[in-house]
Order: structure tokens, then sequence, then C-alpha cells
């Protein structure tokens, strides 16, 4: 479980983060919703480890990130799995060195060993045959599949993606979304997805989190963000111009 | 205000010139952590040792040419020709071979490291590394440090060579000076410790090129843009350092040990 306590963050005299208070259940898929400038990404570095709070705490499972020592950081952030918005796949590496290139116990395994891994990982998402590729050859739906096989592929205990249908086609985001639900299908595995996507919000989380102002306004399963009478949430899942949201 | 511009650039001087200096100490720390990546290590001495030696050779053949050139008819106003191999063989080894050599690796490594490493932030490849339990500093800095700490004094060493075969050729096809003179001459005045300080200095000439590379390129933001002005500042502060530590070296080390 990821417990969020009263996490602040300001960057320069401008606070990003001004207060988030957030649990984050084990075995569930939570989705933090919110436009652009609300912080989301700046919570997401939070959670990982990537930035230290001027204020607050982020504990998994009881471990608080913004304690520990860099090297005992390294030891936690194993534990995670990560899709970043544009797949951040190495580009000097094939896409089969990508996908094995976080495995725990690498250096102790056959060559045969390794390959199986490349390929089971990369049939998880539909990608099949495709490891001696270099990134550049891949379209951008492709880099985000990629990702997600190198994110499962260390077999993860908590997976965590940022804006993961951004810059896709409808039919591909639908894909990503399928996949999303598909490896978190299993109960031992977390997954945290930071979007402003409302369609794939709503058909992948078990939780959403409204993140406006730099403070959670709102949470809820689907069916409850959905139906809710909050002026501001409302704005944002309906995506109107006009509301309280200032636009300008 | 004037005084307040001053006083941030001060600011921004002295942290940027503690944080290349932490980040010199991090990465050479790094270099007794085990596993070392020699894979890594192995591609940087190949890329930026062994494929700089071309620009290397020409910088050197004609540094030592013109030198010889320059020096044979300055000393002749004085009648004084016949010391040309002396007065470039110690000015090549001692100063100019190094200096130059690092200049232009501060041109052709530090920019390609801060280049790279600069992409690889503004992808969040950095980022991901981390999430992969690896150290960026380990995976990043070790290695291009490690492979410039080798291969700068041995650029240096053929420079060495290259300058003062040039010089020789110059003295001998331009200016026909006698090719047993130019060569009694310049064994006669070089010492052992000129070539050994201009190694001294080039390593960490080599040292100074790798740690302000990388340190821009991790420091690097905002896409494109961000990417061109951190390449644009290593190579100006990279080359600043080595000009300016240059005197300070020449001054430090004793000019022979005889």
């Amino acid at each position: 479980m990821i417990k969020i306590r009263g996490l602040h963050k300001s960057f320069a005299a401008n606070p990003v983060l001004r207060g988030v208070d957030l649990d984050i259940l084990a075995g569930q898929t939570t989705t933090v919703i919110g436009g652009s400038g609300s912080g989301k990404s700046v919570l997401f570095k939070h959670i990982i480890g990537l930035m230290k709070p001027d204020a607050g705490s982020v504990l998994v499972d009881g471990v608080n990130m913004s304690a520990l020592r860099e090297r005992e950081l390294y030891g936690v952030i194993a534990r995670f799995g990560m899709v970043f918005q544009g797949g951040a796949l190495f580009d000097s590496m094939t896409v089969g060195e990508n996908v094995a290139f976080g495995v725990p116990g690498r250096a102790g395994m056959t060559a045969a060993a390794i390959q199986e891994l490349i390929d089971h990982s990369l049939s998880q998402v539909g990608l099949s045959g495709i490891s001696q590729l270099m990134p550049a050859e891949l379209s951008g739906g492709m880099k985000k599949r990629v990702a997600i096989a190198r994110a499962i592929a260390k077999r993860p205990a908590i997976l965590m993606f940022d804006e993961p249908t951004t810059g896709l086609d409808p039919i591909m985001a639908d894909v990503i979304n399928d996949l999303i639900i598909k490896v978190s299908a299993d109960p031992g595995i977390t997954s945290v997805v930071i979007t402003h996507n409302m369609a794939s919000a709503y058909k992948i989380s078990d939780k959403i989190a409204v993140l406006y102002a730099g403070r959670i306004i709102e949470t809820g399963s689907a069916a409850e963000i959905r139906a809710t009478t909050n002026g501001i949430v409302r704005q944002f899942i309906e995506g109107r111009a006009t509301g309280p949201i200032p636009t300008g | 205000m004037p005084g307040d511009s001053l006083g941030r650039i001060s600011l921004n001087f002295v942290r940027a010139s503690g944080e290349i200096f932490l980040l010199a100490g991090r990465a050479f720390l790094r270099i007794f952590q085990r596993p070392l990546n020699l894979k890594l290590i192995s591609s940087h001495l190949y890329l930026d040792g062994i494929k700089s030696m071309p620009v290397i050779f020409l910088m050197s053949v004609f540094t030592g040419g013109v030198l010889t050139l320059q020096s044979f008819y300055a000393l002749q106003r004085l009648g004084a020709e016949i010391f040309t191999g002396s007065l470039v063989g110690v000015s090549l080894t001692k100063e100019l071979i190094p200096v130059l050599a690092g200049l232009m690796l501060a041109g052709r490594v530090s920019a390609s490291y801060s280049a790279e490493i600069g992409t690889m932030v503004v992808t969040e490849q950095v980022d991901a590394l981390f999430t992969f339990g690896i150290d960026p500093v380990k995976y990043l800095v070790t290695p291009r440090v490690v492979a410039l700490l080798i291969m700068a004094p041995l650029l240096t060493l053929f420079g060495d060579f290259v300058g003062i075969l040039g010089g020789k050729l110059v003295a001998v096809l331009v200016v026909h000076q006698n090719p047993n003179l130019f060569e009694s001459q310049l064994f006669q005045s070089l010492e052992l410790w000129d070539i050994v300080s201009g190694v001294i200095k080039s390593v960490f000439f080599g040292l100074t090129v790798a740690v302000v590379g990388s340190h821009f390129g991790l420091k690097t933001e905002g896409g494109a843009r961000g990417v061109g002005r951190a390449t644009t500042t290593a190579v100006v502060v990279a080359s600043v350092i080595i000009l300016v530590s240059d005197f300070f070296w020449s001054k430090v080390l004793p000019f022979s040990l005889r």
C-alpha cells in the first residue's frame, strides 16, 4: 500500500503540491486525473522517490521514501515497474536489450533464458518478433507497448504509468487500456496511472483521484466520479471550457 | 540592478563549481565499486579516444610545423636558429600539445557527452535508469571518466610524437635545416619531465572534459533548446577550465627536475 500524507512541493516561489493526501490500495488500479499543470507528474516523481518533498511523506509499505538514503532508495525502487510518457526506451539498445535491462538476476541467467524472458514479455504486449529492432524504428504505440513489456519483465510489485495513452490514436489508446487491465489483473500488482484521458480512467480504474491546484479534491470509483456534484470535477470530466476552472 | 545580477552570476558560478567538483568525486569513487561496466568503458575508449586520433593528428602535425617555422625565423634574427629543435620540443610536449589536445577533446567529446546525456534526460531515459535501481552517475559518468583518464594522456603522447615529427618535416623540407641538428638539439634539451608534466596536465584535462560534459548533460532542462544550450555551455566551461588551470599547473609543476 502507498500512503501519501500532507505532501507539499514548491519550485522557487511557485507551489505545485499543496498538501496531497491519498491512499493507494494494494492490488488495485488507482488513477490520478488532473489538468495540465495540476502537479500530476510532480506527484508521480515523489511516489518513486525521484523528488524529495518540502513537507509530508510518501510511505510505500510503511517505508518513507524521502527518508531513505540513496543506496536504500535503489533497493526499494527495484520493486517498481515504470512506464514513462514517451516510453523512455534506451535508444542505444535494441528492443530486446531494453526489455531485459532491469531484470533482476540477469547476470546469472543463460542467454537462452534471457531471450525466453524477452520473447514472453513482448508476446504479453502483442509484439512478438521485434526484439532486434531499435526504438527509433518503432511507432509511438509500439514504443508504449515495449515500455510496458520492459516494466513487467522485472516482475514488479507496483506498476506506474505516466500518461500512457497521450499522443496515441483512440484505437491504440484502447489497446493500451486493455494492456494495463491485463497486466494489473494479477492481485499481487498495485497499479498507479497518471492521466488526463477520462475514457481511459473510467475503463481501467478501481479508484480515481482528482488532483486540482496541488490537492486531491475528490476520490471514488469510476461510477462515483461520473456522478459527482463537485463543479470543478464535473467541468474536468465533461471537458468543458466554461466553469469554475480558470482557462486563461 | 547590476549588483543583483552580479550576485546571481557569482552564486551560480559557485554553485556550478561545487556541483562539478562533487560529480567528479562521486564518479571517481564509483570506479572502485564493483561491478565496473567494462563494455561501456571500452565503447567510450573507442568512440571518444581512438576516433579522436585523426583530429589530434592534424592538430599536432600542423602545430609542430607552424611552431618550427615561426621559431626558426624568430631565432634567426638572433643568430640562434640552431636551437629551433630545443624550443619546439619543449614547447610542444610541456604546453601546446596537452592544452590543444584538451581543447580538441572539449570541443569533440564534452559536446557529445552533454548532448547524449542531455537527450537522455529530456526523454526521461535517465529517470528510467533510476527506476531500474541503477545509479545514473555510475552508469553514465564513471565509464566516461575512466575512458578519458586513460585516453587523454595517450592522445597527448601521440600528439607529442606527431607534433615533433611535423616540426622536423618543416625544419628539413621548408627551412632546410640539417635534420641531424634539429634532432640533436631536441634530444639535448628535452627532458623526460617535460613529457611527464604535459601528461600530468592531460589527465586533469581529460577528467575536466568528461565531468563537465556529463554535468551539463545531467542538468539539461527544456527539450531540444535545452540540449543545445547544455552542449554549448559544456564546451565553453571545459575550455575555460583547461586554459585557466593550465596556467596554475605550469606554476605548480616545476620547470625541470634537474
